[in-house]
């Protein structure tokens, strides 16, 4: 059996009382790729976030290389973090630094490898991605799909072991998108990550998940093969794979607040 | 009841807010010797110079000006008053002595604290936004070895170096005041200056430039760290940070001040 990387366990998250996740359980295996999805607002991020110890959950465990992120000392958290890469949504590249100095900086502030050792290794991740000859570059002249890239370069910069994407594809066209699939699909086979994407991106899940798992409202209601998932007769899974609208106009609570605006509430039969 | 509450909720909330300034000062401390040359991390020194041009060289027209106008409308507006007694020499022990006490300091820290503090508000609160902090953290960085303390080393460095400027150009400006009305040369008025100002008065103004430039970078870069939201919640930082750090500059002021003429009372 497989070593499992990531184990989230009863993860419960509440803002102001408001429950966002509720008891979510999830085993991510080694060098699989785990696509997360879920409608807007079904909490993906949210989990993402405590998965690489952004922020504390109210209760419930994440164990990242069985280690709890939420209880483990300040230096096994840095420890733990080292072995993981995050690119985010809005890529985070810092704008006062070229592309070149945002993927060295990790290398520069975790290890006492030369300079030139350092550009190497630099030139090495960009070109990986395809940035080989842009390292010069600041975030501010590239396109969305060469930051997503740069992001992810960056975040492959110490070769990690877990490597987390939110919302890759998002705002690329699906050109870029389908390069950026690939690119995920060549560093796990390549360096065989432990890849977990958060998407709601339904071709790209297809073409790079092992697994793929459903978050629905705070709660994760399948954890499946592609096979699997695509056979999933959840009326909520059908309706995200069939790309079925709620029905917002028809719902109760929105015909109840129209009729407030309107001046009707006492007109209700 | 309910008044109890707002009460306890504003302590509640003001102590916090001071914890955290005080949190976020030690970790500054614990860092800054990494900021040195030679012996610290690699090339953190560099942004450290780079933030002392931003604050010292950067700022230091605007407070040459600001300091040349105040020292010439204090000299002014004491000789008006003092020339009705005949005493009108003595505006020199008022620009002199006024200067490196207090207005030195305290000018050069509003006018850093408009400058800086709102940007340090603003870069830090963008930092925030476009989640740059956020990927610190996973890439097992400490935003604040990396971000706040070169800003602190900085402002530690030029605020004392800027407060020293306005001294100068401000009681110079008292200098061409005096020429113009009583034909004082330069070199006489220097020297019934530095007869007046005494060493502690300088001391005591440099030391509290140093307080001022704790309370300047802490307020600044934490309402950037408290950043919620968007663009606006950025504009927002910018502007209470300079708010309160202008207070707490104003109060430290009065405090510091308090306790100095408490001590040379004796």
């Amino acid at each position: 059996m497989a070593e499992v990387m990531i184990s989230v366990d009863g993860l419960t998250v509440e803002y102001e009382g408001k429950r966002v996740l509720d008891g979510v359980s999830l085993d991510i295996q080694r060098g699989e790729v785990m696509v997360l999805l879920g409608g807007s607002g079904s909490g993906k991020t949210t989990m993402l976030r405590h998965i690489i110890g952004l922020e504390r959950p109210t209760s419930g465990t994440v164990r990242v290389r069985g280690i709890d992120i939420n209880r483990c000392s300040g230096e096994e958290l840095m420890a733990v973090r080292r072995t993981m890469g995050v690119a985010f949504q809005e890529c985070a590249l810092f704008n006062s630094m070229s592309i070149e100095e945002n993927v060295e900086l990790p290398i520069h502030e975790l290890t006492n490898l030369a300079d030139p050792v350092v550009e190497i290794m630099t030139y090495m991740k960009l070109a990986a991605v395809g940035l080989g000859e842009t390292g010069k570059l600041m975030p501010q002249e590239l396109s969305g799909g060469m930051k997503k890239r740069a992001a992810v370069a960056r975040a492959t910069a110490l070769d990690p072991e877990i490597l987390v994407f939110d919302e890759p594809s998002a705002g690329l066209d699906p050109i870029v998108a389908a390069g950026l699939d690939e690119l995920i699909l060549f560093l796990k086979h390549a360096f065989e990550m432990t890849i977990l994407v958060v998407s709601h991106e339904l071709a790209s899940a297809f073409r790079i998940a092992d697994r793929l798992a459903m978050l629905d409202r705070g709660s994760l209601i399948a954890v499946d093969s592609k096979d699997a998932f695509r056979a999933n007769t959840n009326p909520r899974i059908r309706q995200f794979l069939d790309r079925v609208p709620d029905p917002i106009a028809e719902s109760a609570a929105v015909q109840a607040h129209i009729r407030e605006l309107a001046g009707l509430t006492g007109a209700r039969t | 009841m309910n008044v109890l509450d707002a009460i306890g909720n504003a302590v509640i909330q003001g102590l916090a807010y001071v914890g955290g300034l005080t949190m976020q000062f030690l970790s500054e401390l614990r860092d800054s010797p990494r900021m040195l040359p030679l012996m610290g991390r690699r090339g953190r020194w560099k942004t450290a110079m780079q933030q002392m041009a931003a604050i010292g060289v950067d700022g230091l027209p605007i407070i040459t000006i600001m300091s040349v106008c105040a020292g010439f409308i204090l000299a002014m507006q004491t000789g008006s008053e003092l020339r009705r007694f005949g005493a009108l020499q003595y505006v020199m022990d008022v620009v002199g002595v006024g200067f490196t006490r207090e207005i030195g300091p305290l000018l050069t820290a509003l006018i850093v604290c408009g400058r800086s503090g709102s940007a340090f508000s603003a870069e830090i609160g963008t930092m925030v936004v476009t989640s740059e902090i956020d990927a610190m953290k996973t890439m097992a960085i400490d935003p604040i070895e990396l971000v706040l303390t070169p800003k602190y080393i900085a402002a530690m460095i030029t605020l004392p170096c800027l407060t020293i400027m306005s001294n100068t150009f401000g009681i110079l400006a008292g200098a061409v005041f005096m020429y113009i009305t009583t034909k004082i040369r330069l070199a006489m008025y220097l020297r019934y200056v530095f007869n007046s100002i005494e060493l502690h008065d300088v001391l005591t103004g440099l030391l509290k430039s140093l307080i001022f430039a704790t309370i300047i970078v802490n307020v600044g870069c934490m309402e950037g760290l408290r950043v919620r939201g968007g663009a606006d919640a950025v504009g927002r930082s910018a502007t209470s940070g300079v708010v309160r750090s202008t207070y707490l500059v104003i109060l430290a002021d009065a405090f510091f001040t308090a306790i100095f003429y408490l001590v040379h009372k004796d």
